[in-house]
């Protein structure tokens, strides 16, 4: 799927601002963004639900601007999944299939009994439905209607209907978000392993990062309208192209400081030596991972604790630094139980170098502390 | 792209075409109402009148017509079936709604076979009654048989059931009386519904023909559909202009209402669609 | 263990609910029981007096030709008026609903027949169908149907008010259904679209038709027993006539009980017009509920 130069307006505001992307065949390509950034829009522009104002869509070799979307050749599942409620699972599932081989005199109300056609066709058709069905696990259900289903339930003979037709490609406008945690993290292996087993290029839509990070192929975090950076989950973690994208990926999120280049361009704090491009203001985003307690000294940062938070596995602890907002240090068990801090003492920090990014004033990634390290 | 055109311009033919049978009736109406009676003959031909007899026409409906006197029992008849409605109904629903009574079962059984049971049926034994009592051709007998309204409880009560438990439970810590929170709270709450209501009661009662034909047999309690029916047959061969002129009038305060606050008229209305 | 409390809320719902509970007794139990026992009487009104008859009304209402052929003129005025009613309204809450610029003024001319008083328009329809004076008599002759009198012709009255019916009912259905038209979750469009619907034949039959069920069903089961209580364009319009081909049940009701005086009779009738209301209802709900609630 090629997408060049989208624009989108409503009215007055823009909210896709020239977006280029490639997907390539079988990814697992997720869009993801705080709400507003334009991802869902820009999905139901690729599967033709809304007009683009500027650019083009490329599906599978073709230029699919011209087209409506049952021609496409892509299939999407809604948030809320948009199951016919009068309908039996079975019948949901068939229907693209019934709509695209049968013709309109096959298909009204009492003119259907008639074509002989017609019973031919919906053997094959629900041959297919039950195939589909058996990899879904709703072969019991088959009879009932969406009402009487659970959420999972719903949520899986959405993907039977989008996978009956065997599309080009999957289109998930936040299929996950209606459901409870525990479901959540379910299902999200159940979509992994799906993509695994069809091969079939998926889009997936969502605002959740966690989601983003673990089913995909390749990430396009989404702000205001552009990418703000393409790349796999590992390369927007380890390397991310800006604030932006640092603050959106993680959990916790990534710690900012605000820090001074000197004369000299140096930056020192928390262990780390820099030398920075430019004087002035740069922000520093360190990983809570990459802080460790250190012993007092020039070149640890001091740090009051506010709050420890068991995690069970671990422990959260939150700091307050003087002059700047608070930040966050994960400890294991081990750890902790070394030190056991009290709230309101004051620990000393210091940072790995690897998990520590510059940023420039213009937000813009400058480098990890390894790469702008200088020898103390 | 033809066929997109094609279809707006036949749609909207369509529409337009059933906009102009929906109201020719009301142009043909208002048009005769201003219309001098030498005129009326060839009026198809000339919708416009030469000369403009909108004053004698009118003023003939309301006073030589009775329409007035009509309307006024109108608005009287309406005024006094709503609020016994509204007094019975509102408390009825409320217990309904939010109390524990003995009984409460077979009343809310009784509200729902009422509902099936329209104004045409008892009407004959009520008649029976009020002649009995000697209470026939009386404003009493024109509002008796609508002061229940079964509808308005079934209504009022599935609205109370919405209004949160926990206020009223404060309430009662605090010491009001259930009668205090049926009037102070509870209804205050339920005015959108009572006003929808209002609106469905009204514009019956208004138009109403059946009871008031029955009941009613001296021009001095008249309704509006009998002060109009009356007219009519006293205008017999005659003064068109006249005749429309009342039907104007009649019809002319719900129209009105209709059309200034047409988003809350249609709502009570079509009410009986909220189930 | 009932509370002080819960008494106390006792003692109120029944205080509360007497007033109604009188009115039922007194305007709605009382009468039908009344209705009952005068069915089986020979009273008339003023009769000093009065014996039983056992069922012989009833049995007399089968082979009265006047009663028999109102149920037959009443029949027929809804199978006329329903269909027109139910595809009308619908058709043009549909053609009205993806509108905005001229929705406003539709919805208005479509809803004012409802709104007036129909013993008052009923007077203007007359007025209008007059065959000389009226624009629709004009409007035939100019299309070639010649000379119509439309309410003396007794083929054609029970139609014409049919027809004024239906215009009368058009508007109250119309909203009807643009209100269950907007209920209609836009993504069930969007997903048939996807799924291969191309026309808007495909999206009504698929998506528009299923979920206006309910609203389908209401507004049929209202249509109907609004169609069988003709009354108001019956008494203004043609009084029964032309030969009793308007005679409809509820004037023939009306003229039973409160013009000929036949007060027993009047009963049964009115017991046989309650049975078919209620039966009416029921089965209408019966059969389309079934396939029509699914959330």
């Amino acid at each position: 799927m090629i997408l060049k130069g989208i624009v989108k307006d409503f009215g007055p505001t823009r909210v896709l601002d020239g977006v280029d992307l490639d997907i390539r065949p079988g990814e697992f390509m997720t869009l993801v963004g705080p709400s507003g950034c334009g991802k869902s829009t820009l999905l139901r522009i690729i599967a033709g639900l809304e007009v683009q104002s500027a650019g083009s869509v490329t599906i599978a070799g073709r230029k699919v601007d011209a087209l409506p979307p049952s021609e496409r050749d892509v299939a999407m599942v809604f948030q809320s999944y948009a199951l016919y409620p009068h309908m039996s699972v079975g019948a949901n599932i068939a229907s693209p299939l019934e709509l695209r081989r049968l013709r309109l005199i096959e298909r009204l109300p009492i003119l259907r009994w008639f074509s002989p056609r017609r019973a031919r066709v919906m053997r094959e058709i629900m041959s297919e439905v039950r195939v589909v069905a058996e990899q879904l696990q709703l072969t019991e259900l088959l009879e009932r209607r969406p009402a009487q289903l659970s959420g999972g339930q719903r949520q899986r003979v959405a993907l039977g209907r989008a996978m009956v037709r065997q599309p080009a490609a999957f289109l998930m406008d936040e299929p996950l978000s209606n459901l409870d945690a525990k479901l959540r993290v379910h299902m999200r292996t159940e979509l992994a392993e799906l993509h695994a087993r069809l091969g079939t290029t998926f889009v997936y839509v969502t605002h959740d990062q966690v989601e983003a990070m673990t089913m995909s192929d390749r990430v396009a975090l989404m702000d205001k309208g552009v990418i703000r950076q393409l790349g796999t989950p590992s390369e927007l973690y380890d390397s991310p192209a800006d604030l932006t994208v640092a603050r959106f990926i993680g959990s916790p999120p990534i710690n900012l400081i605000e820090v001074d280049a000197d004369a000299e361009r140096q930056i020192r704090i928390a262990g780390l030596s820099l030398r920075a491009p430019e004087t002035g203001r740069h922000t520093l985003g360190i990983r809570p991972e990459a802080l460790q307690l250190s012993a007092p000294g020039p070149e640890s940062l001091a740090a009051r604790l506010r709050r420890s938070e068991n995690l069970g596995a671990e422990w959260l602890l939150h700091f307050d630094i003087e002059q700047r907002e608070p930040i966050a240090m994960r400890l294991t068990t081990t750890e902790y139980a070394a030190v056991r801090p009290a709230a309101g003492e004051v620990l000393h920090l210091r940072a790995t170098p690897m998990g520590a990014h510059l940023f420039g004033r213009d937000g813009a990634r400058v480098g990890t502390a390894t790469e702008l390290g200088v020898a103390t | 792209m033809m066929g997109r055109w094609t279809t707006r311009l036949l749609a909207h033919a369509v529409l337009m075409l059933g906009a102009v049978v929906m109201l020719a009736p009301f142009l043909w109406m208002f048009l005769t109402s201003i219309r001098p009676a030498d005129e009326v003959f060839g009026a198809v031909f000339n919708l416009i009148p030469r000369r403009f007899a909108a004053v004698e026409n009118y003023s003939r409906a309301f006073f030589e017509g009775n329409l007035l006197r009509a309307m006024i029992n109108g608005a009287l008849v309406c005024l006094g079936i709503l609020v016994v409605q509204l007094l019975a109904a509102i408390p009825a629903a409320y217990a309904l709604a939010k109390l524990r009574f003995r009984g409460q079962g077979l009343l809310f059984a009784l509200v729902l076979f009422g509902l099936c049971v329209p104004i045409q049926v008892p009407a004959l034994p009520i008649y029976l009654g009020l002649a009995q009592a000697g209470l026939l051709n009386s404003y009493f007998a024109l509002m008796v048989p609508f002061f229940l309204t079964v509808f308005g409880m079934f209504l009022l009560r599935q609205f109370f059931r919405t209004y949160p438990d926990e206020v009223l439970d404060a309430a009662r810590l605090d010491g009001m009386s259930e009668f205090e929170i049926v009037w102070r709270l509870a209804t205050p709450a339920a005015l959108p519904a009572i006003a929808a209501f209002s609106v469905f009661s009204v514009v019956a009662h208004w138009n109403d023909l059946y009871w008031p034909l029955i009941v009613v047999t001296s021009s001095e309690l008249a309704t509006p559909p009998l002060g109009i029916l009356a007219f009519r047959d006293t205008e017999s061969g005659g003064n068109y202009g006249a005749l429309m002129a009342g039907a104007a009038l009649v019809t002319a305060p719900l129209v009105v209402a209709f059309l200034l606050a047409r988003r809350a008229f249609v709502r009570g209305i079509t009410m009986t669609g909220v189930r | 263990m009932i509370s002080a409390r819960d008494r106390a809320q006792a003692r109120a719902g029944v205080a509360f609910a007497l007033p109604a509970f009188a009115l039922i007794v007194a305007l709605l139990l009382a009468p039908l029981v009344a209705l009952l026992v005068l069915s089986v009487t020979d009273y008339r009104l003023g009769a000093v007096a009065v014996r039983s008859v056992g069922l012989e009304h009833y049995a007399a209402l089968f082979s009265d030709e006047v009663f028999q052929r109102s149920l037959r003129n009443t029949f027929l005025y809804v199978a006329f008026v329903l269909p027109g009613a139910v595809f009308g309204g619908l058709g043009v809450a549909l053609l009205i609903h993806g509108r905005t610029r001229s929705r406003t003024f539709y919805e208005i001319a479509y809803f004012l027949p409802v709104t007036a008083t129909l013993v008052a328009m009923a007077t203007v329809w007359q007025f209008m169908l007059h065959p000389s004076l009226g624009p629709v008599s004009t409007l035939l002759a100019w299309l070639g149907f010649g000379q119509v009198d439309l309410l003396n012709d007794p083929s054609l009255a029970l139609g014409t008010l049919a027809l004024i019916g239906l215009w009368q009912v058009i508007g109250f259905n119309m909203v009807l259904f643009l209100a269950g038209l907007s209920a209609i979750p836009r993504d069930l469009y969007e997903a048939a679209a996807l799924d291969g619907a191309r026309s808007a034949v495909d999206r009504f039959m698929r998506v528009t038709w299923p979920m206006l069920g309910p609203t389908t069903m209401f507004v049929t089961v209202t249509s109907t027993i609004t169609s069988f209580k003709v009354f108001d364009t019956v008494v203004v319009l043609t009084r029964g006539g032309p030969l009793g081909s308007t005679e409809t049940l509820l004037y023939v009701l009306y003229l039973e009980g409160f013009q000929y005086f036949r007060t027993g009779y009047a009963a049964a009738m009115t017991v046989v017009l309650l049975a078919f209301l209620v039966l009416l209802s029921i089965l209408q709900a019966k059969v389309i509920d079934r396939k029509v609630h699914y959330a």
